[in-house]
């Protein structure tokens, strides 16, 4: 069982937080500092799995997590979980992240949190691993986006339009902050096809 | 209206969306909470709004800050309303909210049912998909109980995409709602085996999950788990198939044997790390499984080895820490394989990462061995003083400790060593584990008597230099050693004395309150020793002034501001003091007080108290006087109030006088120090951390002012080392005393002079130590208990799943909701049950012998597996038209096609991959015989009265039947065989009630073995057997079972079975195939296996037998080609094929016959020669028949089709059959397939 997924950057700050056992908020943040905590001060080339007390679940969890650039990606799983496997669903994740958002960066996971959401509910149900396949995420969420765009119709133009028109004049929305090199792999680990 | 949306659109534009919040809030940097919370009260406006559109976009806002940490569930109504809105977007939103913020808490919660229940059954799939992700999240014990009937419906959902989610989903309802468990596990088997790669590895995840905690209800599954492991490309199924087998090995030893091969050759095939890595831990589960039994795996383990060697040298940190990981498993049973890795381990005790050494450290607690303990143990220091950061460094010392204590200090030979290993740790700087140490410290003491004297010596050094430990204030958590110490030096004073002293030093007064408390006690203890010692002497002046030294220090105490000191303290001063003036009168005194500390001390295991057996006759819960009324329970309480809050008072109070105290107390020690000639001043080189103020009173003569003081354990590790080096040379050479002395002088310079002349004697280099045991006490109970967890609630889903499943267990379904249409499925579902009660029964009379056609299955896939396939080919093929072939390997023997439950098989069967041997062969009968046995006392009343005839010889033949039954049973019993069934294909069951009724089965011969499935088609490549069942609950469908089996070398991929259908019969297809297109077998075949699938025919007539052409069409795949293959093939649909197995009574048999509304019918078979009882079998089994009664050599048989026609048989010794039936074409087209049958014999 997968006992949560964090996204943080490099300061800590969520970037999304999906808990599949119930928290209250404040230990949710208190979670994601600690797991914040625990996971910045490591070095980039030691190993991508963590153990001990943490609040969330104890001893038998273990946090398996991924630095990309300027985001960590951290999902706290139970002993059920293969550490290697799940280092490659998280390069899945990515991989597909990048796909739906074409050369994705911080700032599309801060503005679009929800799609993030998203797509990892087609990667992830409630805890437990729902696809692998990243062509067939793929498929799911483009799937939804045009389900919505058929719902949202002619009413849905004007709001475009005045999204698109607010996008122009922002000044921070460059693409540049790439989420770096995600085609850095653990070698030999092509565990999904 | 379409105005109105547009209008209402253009206002929302202005709205705040998503995008805008979160750019508002980067905005905002410095007052970013004001910012939060204005927006919060717009979206608490926006929620007032009617228009959904609106109320969407603030919940999806809400969800964004409820990320950040704000709790929203005072919208969680809000949020109710956008999920049920019908559109897609806003129900999207308003479940992710839900999911993220809803809990078992949430009370709006209840209102949702319906709303999902609806969402659940929408035509559209990704409403459906939604919901059931949001339901994931937040699933209650409500919910679950109300919608988990909708949930299982849309397991069978003809999209894969809600099929694996409503399979995924089923965990948490079992979770919530244990009783789900059940009634579901049928269908979800069945999902195992589903066509769509995603379903499958939802259902081996589901699955996986709940075995993982319950491991023993699930080992019934393993040979279908079996069968995915060997067929499955899919790495993330293996992988939890294979954990799967690991958890489920340690169970059942023989399916670790099962294990092995396959499992190696994935170890030698896989490219994937991720696989690799799993199938190690999985044999090396299932090596320490077998590690009692079978010694002979020693290559499996060399694998694991060599490839977890691999894994450590890699340069990737991830593959270093899992490879330590899986070694420190195949440690625990075969160490000697791991310690020729020592090399590699200590290596990655210098890694940079932390987690790689703490993995380290773990692997060499078990790498210990009594020779390489001390050189471990010294490499280990040295990271001691090297370790940066005291968290690791506080590790190594535990691990340290770990090491050398581990199986009651097992490994120790020289605990000196230890001891001064002990004191050593003890120089570490802020490690938390003073307390640790010092439990060491008294548990060697006291379980090792040799090393008393010893470790008093070092103790009393410590106490001696009390000082370095307490200097700094952050080290606190080491002066816990101080009272072990204390307490050591008291208790066995008999081997020094000269700690006196040290122990009413001023200074121990800064010293927690417990410390101070043993020092007390301690220094009392030593005070007895002292005094009995001199008592003989003629000089009484060294007793006296012991005497006068606890008069002076002991005031110091008695001021101490913890009670248990000052009580101590005072108890003893008046002691002393009376001892004082008895010694001035020279009145023997030492042997009173001695009297006062008499009597060993044993110690005690952890668990003693709870293992104390309750006396007969105690009632622990019974009042002993009753309790007390209220009103008396107020009265205590301010009593209870004062009694806490004075401690308090006293306790503050005191510490100010302990301070100023202290000041002036130090301020007088001055001035005497500097006037009295006695005190001299420490030697300089202990200075560094000397308190100059607070310089002990040490007495001239104890000091060996030639040694620096210093705590002489420093190099005592390489000394030890080095000794015992010396002492393994010395056994080998065989030396004698001379060698030895010398020795002890060498060690007796290394150590402090004042060591004392006592611990000599125990030196002696082979320490024969005896170490006490824990006492623990009389009649204790052995049972450990007491690690579960009794708020798991993976417990509630510990449900054992072969049993009978009650109506009352069945999901409650809303019944004014129309009913969903059955798949066939369902149907062998459902048909599970009464299969169910029957086996129950069958195993209550402790008969073995029904389902052993599902085992015969088995093993010929086995076999096939062990390559063996040719062979069982060709007995396949004899065995098909010459059905009388009496072999006498059963294994060759085939089942009647089963149903998806007797899919699974005996588990026993399958793993005992040993032929059955003949005797068990002349056991496997016909499914009649077997089933008949055993329950025939039970159906015996149900015969008719109305045929008295039949009664009388009935009850006689019953009678002799337990005889027999009971003879039988012993010779089971004698050949020890575990043959347990599971499954019961019904033909045999149903059949075999009914022959019970009539008691039939005496003097029976055993029955030839008979083989249901029939040749489909064969070539080079490939060759298919069929069967075809129908079942009652569709009377348009039935299903055809082929089994495919690969003969070539190669691998068959992308098979494709296709059948022209024609008007009557026709194969059905998944929604929107067209008519000719065909169905892909949802398997591969790897060489030499065989697989099976069934395809669903939907008929109309049944009345006519049908042949229907195919093909199928197949990619074999070898090495450096891949051709496309074709194979045609006839499927030959039998009038007999659309008759199901239905028991039938007599009465009502009966009452059919005189219905008037069969047909009758008459059929000769000619030149027969074998047993009636045979022949009766051979009916039941190929024609689907049961036996109604049985008299001599007349039977009447009975049995339907799928469309309700009754047939019933007359069969008369052994050559006439008579039958009767409603439809008289098919009657005739069945008497002419039993011809057929048996004119084949």
């Amino acid at each position: 069982m997968i006992k949560a997924i964090l996204i943080f950057n490099n300061h800590g700050k969520p970037r999304l937080s999906k808990f599949y056992e119930h928290y209250t908020e404040d230990t949710e943040q208190q979670i994601i500092r600690e797991t914040f905590h625990l996971v910045s001060k490591r070095d980039e080339n030691v190993c991508n799995f963590l153990e001990g007390g943490l609040l969330i679940g104890g001893s038998e969890n273990k946090l398996i997590y991924r630095h990309y650039a300027t985001l960590y990606f951290v999902f706290c799983v139970d002993s059920s979980e293969s550490e290697l496997g799940i280092l490659d669903l998280i390069q899945v994740f990515v991989e597909t992240l990048d796909k739906c958002f074409e050369n994705v960066c911080e700032l599309d996971l801060i503005f679009h949190m929800d799609k993030v959401h998203n797509i990892l509910a087609e990667m992830v149900m409630g805890g437990m691993v729902l696809e692998t396949n990243m062509s067939e995420i793929i498929t799911q969420a483009e799937a939804h986006n045009k389900m919505e765009k058929s719902e949202a119709g002619i009413a849905g133009a004007p709001a475009r339009a005045v999204s698109a028109v607010k996008n122009m004049n922002l000044p921070e929305m460059p693409k540049n902050i790439n989420i770096g090199d995600i085609s850095i792999k653990v070698p030999n680990l092509p565990s999904f096809k | 209206m379409a105005l109105k949306i547009v209008k209402g659109s253009i206002d929302r534009m202005f709205d705040k969306n998503l995008q805008d919040l979160v750019r508002g809030i980067r905005n905002h940097k410095e007052d970013e909470a004001k910012y939060i919370s204005t927006c919060i009260d717009e979206i608490k406006q926006e929620l007032k709004q009617d228009n959904i559109a609106v109320k969407a976009n603030a919940v999806c806002k809400l969800t964004y800050l409820q990320m950040l940490g704000y709790d929203v569930s005072w919208a969680a109504f809000n949020i109710v309303e956008v999920m049920s809105s019908s559109k897609f977007t806003y129900k999207r939103i308003g479940y992710l909210a839900a999911s993220q913020c809803f809990h078992e808490g949430t009370d709006v919660i209840m209102l949702t049912t319906n709303q999902i229940r609806k969402d659940l059954s929408s035509p559209n799939q990704y409403d459906t998909g939604v919901a059931l992700t949001g339901l994931s999240c937040f699933v209650t014990p409500d919910l679950a109980r109300d919608l988990a009937n909708d949930i299982m419906t849309l397991m069978s959902h003809t999209k894969p995409y809600i099929r694996k989610k409503a399979v995924l989903i089923m965990y948490k309802v079992f979770l919530k709602y244990p009783e789900s468990l059940r009634p579901a596990f049928p269908r979800l088997k069945e999902k195992l085996e589903d066509p769509d790669p995603g379903v499958q590895s939802a259902a081996v995840n589901v699955i996986c999950e709940l075995a993982r905690r319950n491991p023993k209800n699930y080992l019934s599954l393993a040979p279908l788990f079996f069968k995915l492991m060997t067929s499955s490309t899919n790495n993330w199924v293996l992988i939890k198939i294979i954990k799967l087998f690991g958890a489920l090995t340690p169970l059942e030893p023989r399916l670790g044997k099962k294990l092995i091969e396959p499992l190696t050759n994935l170890i030698h095939s896989t490219s994937a790390m991720s696989l690799l890595y799993e199938c190690v831990n999985t044999v090396i589960a299932v090596l320490i499984s077998l590690s009692s039994g079978m010694p002979n795996h020693s290559a499996s383990i060399q694998l694991c080895v060599q490839k977890l060697r691999i894994l450590i040298e890699d340069s990737d940190q991830n593959l270093k820490y899992l490879g330590l990981l899986a070694m420190s498993k195949i440690l625990k049973t075969h160490p000697k394989s791991v310690q020729s890795h020592k090399d590699l381990i200590l290596q990655c005790l210098d890694d940079k990462d932390e987690s790689i050494r703490l993995r380290a450290l773990d692997l060499l607690y078990g790498m210990v061995s009594k020779k390489n303990l001390m050189e471990i143990v010294k490499k280990l220091m040295l990271h001691v003083d090297k370790a940066e950061g005291t968290t690791y460094r506080d590790e190594l010392l535990t691990k340290i400790i770990d090491i050398c204590s581990q199986s009651n200090y097992q490994y120790i030979t020289n605990f000196e060593w230890y001891i001064s290993i002990l004191v050593e740790l003890t120089r570490l700087e802020g490690t938390r584990h003073g307390h640790l140490i010092a439990s060491q410290m008294l548990d060697v003491a006291i379980r090792v008597k040799a090393i008393r004297g010893f470790a008093v010596a070092q103790m009393a050094t410590l106490l001696d230099n009390a000082h370095l430990l307490t200097g700094n204030t952050q080290r606190n958590g080491i002066c816990e050693v101080l009272y072990a110490a204390a307490w050591i030096c008291g208790e066995f004073s008999e081997y020094s004395m000269q700690t006196l002293e040290a122990m009413l030093r001023p200074k121990v007064a800064t010293l927690p309150g417990h410390i101070q408390a043993v020092y007390v006690q301690n220094a009392a203890k030593l005070f007895a020793t002292v005094l009995q010692k001199h008592e003989g002497e003629t000089d009484s002046q060294a007793a006296q002034e012991t005497s006068q030294l606890l008069i002076d220090r002991l005031p110091l105490f008695v001021q101490s501001a913890n009670l248990e000191v000052q009580e101590r303290a005072s108890c003893i001063l008046q002691l002393v003091k009376y001892i004082q003036k008895l010694q001035q009168k020279n009145v023997e005194v030492a042997e009173e007080v001695t009297a006062l500390f008499a009597g060993e001390l044993n110690p005690v295991a952890p668990k003693a108290q709870k293992k104390v057996p309750i006396p007969e006759g105690l009632d622990l819960d019974a009042w002993i006087n009753e309790p007390p009324s209220e009103s008396e329970s107020e009265d205590e309480k301010p009593k209870v109030v004062f009694a806490k809050e004075e401690p308090k008072h006293y306790r503050s109070r005191h510490t100010e006088v302990d301070e100023k105290e202290l000041a002036r107390r130090r301020e007088v020690r001055k001035q005497e120090q500097a006037n009295n000639p006695f005190y001299i001043k420490a030697s300089p080189s202990s200075q560094k951390v000397y308190d100059a103020p607070g310089v002990e009173h040490i007495p001239v003569v104890q000091i060996d002012l030639s040694v620096p003081l210093k705590v002489p354990v420093l190099f005592n590790c390489d000394l030890y080392l080095w000794l015992e080096e010396e002492r393994q040379q010395k056994e080998k050479a065989e030396r004698k005393k001379k060698e030895k002395k010398k020795k002890r002088e060498k060690r007796g310079k290394g150590r402090k002079a004042d060591s004392g002349p006592e611990s000599e004697e125990d030196i002696r280099p082979a320490h024969q130590v005896d170490i006490v045991t824990e006492e623990m006490p009389e009649n204790a109970l052995p049972s450990d208990d007491d690690d579960k967890d009794p708020n798991d609630p993976h417990k509630a889903l510990d449900i054992d799943l072969d049993k009978l499943l009650a109506d009352s267990e069945k999901l409650p379904v809303r019944t004014h909701r129309p009913e969903v249409l059955k798949s066939p499925a369902e149907d062998r579902d459902s048909k599970s049950v009464p299969q169910e009660t029957k086996k129950k029964r069958g195993r209550g009379g402790k008969e073995k012998k029904e389902g052993k056609e599902g085992e015969r299955k088995r093993s010929k896939e086995e076999k096939k597996k062990k390559k063996k396939h040719k062979e069982v080919e060709e007995e396949l093929l004899e065995s098909q038209p010459e059905e009388a072939v009496q072999s006498e390997e059963t294994k060759e023997a085939a089942a009647p096609p089963t149903s998806t439950s007797a899919e699974a098989s005996d588990l026993d069967f399958w793993l005992s991959s040993a032929p059955v041997p003949p005797a068990a062969a002349q056991e496997v009968t016909a499914p009649s015989s077997a089933a008949a046995v055993d329950t025939s006392s039970a159906a015996a009343p149900e015969s008719e009265p109305d045929e008295p005839k039949d009664t009388e010889p009935e009850d006689t033949k019953s009678s002799k039947h337990k005889k027999k039954k009971q003879k039988k049973e012993k010779e089971e019993k004698e050949k020890k065989k575990k043959k347990r069934h599971h499954h019961h294909h019904h033909h045999g069951d149903a059949g075999g009630e009914d022959s019970v009724q009539n008691g039939t089965v005496e003097e029976e011969e055993p029955l030839p073995v008979m083989y249901i499935y029939s040749l489909l088609a064969e070539n080079s490549y490939i060759k298919m057997v069929y069967d075809i069942q129908g079942n009652h609950q569709d009377e348009s469908k039935v299903v055809v079972s082929v089994i495919f089996e690969n003969k070539s070398d190669s691998f068959l991929k992308s098979m494709e079975f296709n059948v022209l259908d024609s008007l009557n019969s026709k194969l059905q297809r998944p929604e929107g195939a067209g008519p000719h297109d065909s169905l892909t077998v949802p398997f591969q075949l790897p060489p030499g296996v065989s697989n099976e699938a069934r395809f669903v025919f939907s008929v109309q007539s049944i009345v006519m037998p049908q042949k229907l052409k195919g093909t199928l069409t197949f990619i074999v795949k070898s090495d450096e080609s891949s051709t496309h293959e074709k194979l045609d093939f006839k499927l030959h649909f039998t009038c007999t094929s659309y008759l199901i197995t239905t028991p039938c009574y007599s009465d009502a048999y009966a009452k059919l016959l005189e219905s008037g509304d069969l047909k009758g019918s008459s059929l000769r078979l000619e030149g027969i020669s074998m047993p009636f009882h045979h022949l009766l079998a051979r009916i039941c089994f190929h024609h689907h028949f049961s036996v109604v009664e049985r008299i001599d050599s007349c039977a009447s048989m009975y049995s339907r089709s799928i469309q309700g026609h009754h047939v019933c048989l007359l069969v008369k010794t052994s050559v006439f059959i008579e039958s009767k039936w409603e439809e008289s074409s098919l009657l005739g087209n069945v008497l002419d397939e039993i011809k057929q049958t048996f004119s084949k014999c």
